[in-house]
């Protein structure tokens, strides 16, 4: 008696929805290699930093400087080389960067802009091999020894300047991109109230992207760091080093210990102590930059969350 | 009466306050100084480019093309960048076919699929740290995993794993992260006009993605996957940890897989241990390698750029 209402399948097709769910675990699994990599990443470092660590002598960790080959790793010989070159670094790419963005940003005209920023990404595009070059046969005779006369073919300021030009365009482009995230609103309130150019840029577009602006300056640090060709190339000291606080002189950071180890200029090689202190370097800079790059990055979000 | 005159009329105040100061020195000295920073790092640029191509210069007068055409070799009057460019094409072809997939594939499923949860967030953060790690930290991933992954494989050659497969997967996925990263920045300028178009008529979230997001997103997706390409090519660090030659060595009548599974070595690596031998002709062969890899770079750079703005949409 009752008139059943007719029942429509609205799942779809089922070959269709098979397909969906297979294409949809592919990519899922795309996405999933990245996190393998990265176990696989802190896997390779910690195994053999740990083994490095339980068959060394501790004492050797603090020493009169880095020489792997003597069994001599001294952390702070290798740590301060590092720091030294990345505060030159930054010296460098401040100002060069910051007022690089702040023109781009606030000055420059859309036709101006256009032709410059190209440019600017171009700089950012030349390998770290070839500023090893620069630093080592133009920055090393050019400027640092113009700047002090005791200076050598290799030094820390050299490869430091470097490693500079190399972090510029990366601190000119986030922080670029956070002034440019600043709402208008905000600079025509300032005009408004009668401000001039050059008090809305420093007193209200240059605080509003203070966050991101940081991140761009830890982000720089971090890459600087890291960096490790123009420090092989330009900073000398390949077979190792004393502790050394002159820039003026060779030294050794992380990342070109590191070099040495693998391409046996200390003539090591095998699962001795000398190399395996190799991955030992690689866990500490891989630890110094993550955190960096975290603190970058939580700055990067603050930014998003205000605009 | 003459104190009135002295004193300045209302309107003059008034229209002092209104007009303000005229531009004082930091008016025209704080853009000028910005102008300087910019200027100074492209100084530095044009400084390196010609230096460069005047060291280079000596080189190519003197040799000519057989710099690029002729094998790699200790003596600096003979030795050419054959093997090493050829190896540096090798690598990056490698690293387009690993990185390119996985990476797109990795994008499409981050903006395209992945709910907004802890899981979600996990994997994006990941994947910005990734993209931060040190170069050289990725060849100490190469020399561990990937250089036994491929003597595993059985495609270790007479190198014990330490040949282009291993140093492509290391380059892969140093590269993978920046891929994902592009990829999806180019997905997201894809409006969500389109997607809601496509399932307004039906169509599953994958066909909306092959037929209108992707096709959409692909000049930004291209332009992005060349650069990182580029970014690949000229790469150096991890590569000296995975076996890349810095001597000389032969490949005589080598067959093709004995060339892909044997040693090899990479434009970059062999600017590096060019530079490090003594002598000026080293030196300004050093200049003839950099000149040929800016050469290649650029214009890959600038095939990306060309793609850009030929295919770029304004919505």
């Amino acid at each position: 008696m009752t008139t059943e209402a007719p029942t429509i399948d609205l799942s779809g097709s089922r070959p269709r929805l098979r397909r969906e769910r297979r294409v949809r675990r592919l990519f899922l699994g795309a996405a999933v290699t990245s996190i393998l990599i990265s176990l696989l990443i802190v896997g390779s470092l910690a195994g053999e930093a740990w083994s490095f660590l339980s068959k060394v002598d501790l004492s050797s960790l603090w020493d009169m400087g880095w020489f792997p080959r003597r069994d001599m790793f001294d952390i702070k010989t290798v740590v301060t080389g590092t720091l030294l070159i990345s505060l030159i670094a930054m010296v460098v790419a401040t100002p060069l960067g910051l007022g690089a963005a702040i023109y781009l940003s606030e000055y420059a005209r859309p036709r101006a802009r256009r032709w410059l920023k190209p440019v600017l990404e171009v700089l950012a595009g030349i390998p770290s091999v070839v500023l090893g070059y620069f630093a080592l046969t133009w920055i090393s005779p050019n400027i640092v020894m113009r700047l002090s006369p005791h200076a050598g073919v290799f030094s820390m300021a050299a490869a430091g300047i470097g490693v500079g030009i190399l972090v510029t365009p990366l601190v000119a482009s986030v922080s670029e991109d956070a002034m440019r995230a600043v709402p208008h609103a905000l600079r025509e309130a300032s005009y408004g109230l009668g401000a001039k150019k050059a008090t809305t840029v420093t007193r209200v577009v240059f605080p509003a992207a203070a966050s991101g602006i940081v991140a761009s300056l830890i982000l720089g640090l971090s890459r600087a760091i890291g960096e490790t060709m123009v420090v092989a190339m330009a900073a000398g000291a390949v077979g190792g080093s004393l502790f050394q606080l002159n820039v003026f002189e060779p030294g050794q950071t992380m990342t070109a210990a590191m070099t040495a180890l693998a391409i046996g200029s200390d003539q090591v090689a095998g699962s001795n102590n000398a190399f395996q202190s190799l991955f030992f370097l690689g866990l500490l800079l891989f630890l110094m930059t993550l955190a960096l790059n975290l603190i970058s990055d939580r700055f990067v979000r603050k930014v998003r969350e205000k605009y | 009466m003459a104190t009135r005159a002295a004193t300045p009329s209302t309107t003059d105040l008034v229209r002092q306050s209104i007009q303000g100061r005229r531009l004082g020195f930091g008016d025209i000295a704080f853009p000028a100084a910005l102008l300087l920073a910019l200027l100074l790092a492209l100084l530095f640029l044009a400084t390196l480019l010609v230096d460069v191509f005047v060291r280079a210069w000596d080189a190519f007068s003197g040799r000519g093309f057989s710099v690029v055409t002729s094998p790699l070799s200790l003596n600096a009057d003979t030795a050419g960048l054959w093997q090493s460019i050829m190896g540096s094409l090798a690598l990056t072809a490698v690293v387009a076919i690993l990185a390119f997939p996985i990476g797109v594939g990795a994008a499409i499923y981050l903006e395209e699929y992945a709910p907004d949860n802890r899981f979600t967030r996990f994997i994006n953060t990941n994947i910005r740290n990734l993209a931060g790690v040190p170069s050289i930290v990725y060849g100490i991933l190469g020399f561990t995993i990937f250089v036994r992954f491929v003597r595993a494989v059985g495609a270790g050659g007479g190198v014990y794993g330490k040949n282009l497969l291993a140093g492509g997967l290391t380059l892969a996925a140093l590269v993978l992260p920046i891929v994902i990263i592009t990829t999806a920045e180019a997905l997201r300028a894809v409006p969500s006009a389109i997607r809601e178009a496509g399932f307004g008529v039906g169509a599953t979230r994958w066909e909306v993605i092959r037929y209108h997001v992707v096709p959409y997103a692909a000049p930004g997706i291209l332009t992005g996957t060349v650069l990182t390409l580029a970014r690949a090519f000229g790469e150096t660090a991890p590569l000296l940890l995975v076996g890349a030659a810095t001597g000389f060595f032969s490949v005589g009548t080598a067959g093709f897989v004995d060339r892909v599974v044997g040693p090899y070595t990479a434009l970059p690596v062999t600017i590096f241990s060019w530079a490090r031998q003594p002598g000026a002709d080293f030196r300004s062969l050093t200049a003839a390698a950099i000149v040929v890899l800016l050469v290649l770079l650029l214009t890959a750079n600038a095939a990306a750029i060309i793609l850009r703005n030929r295919f770029e949409r304004k919505w």
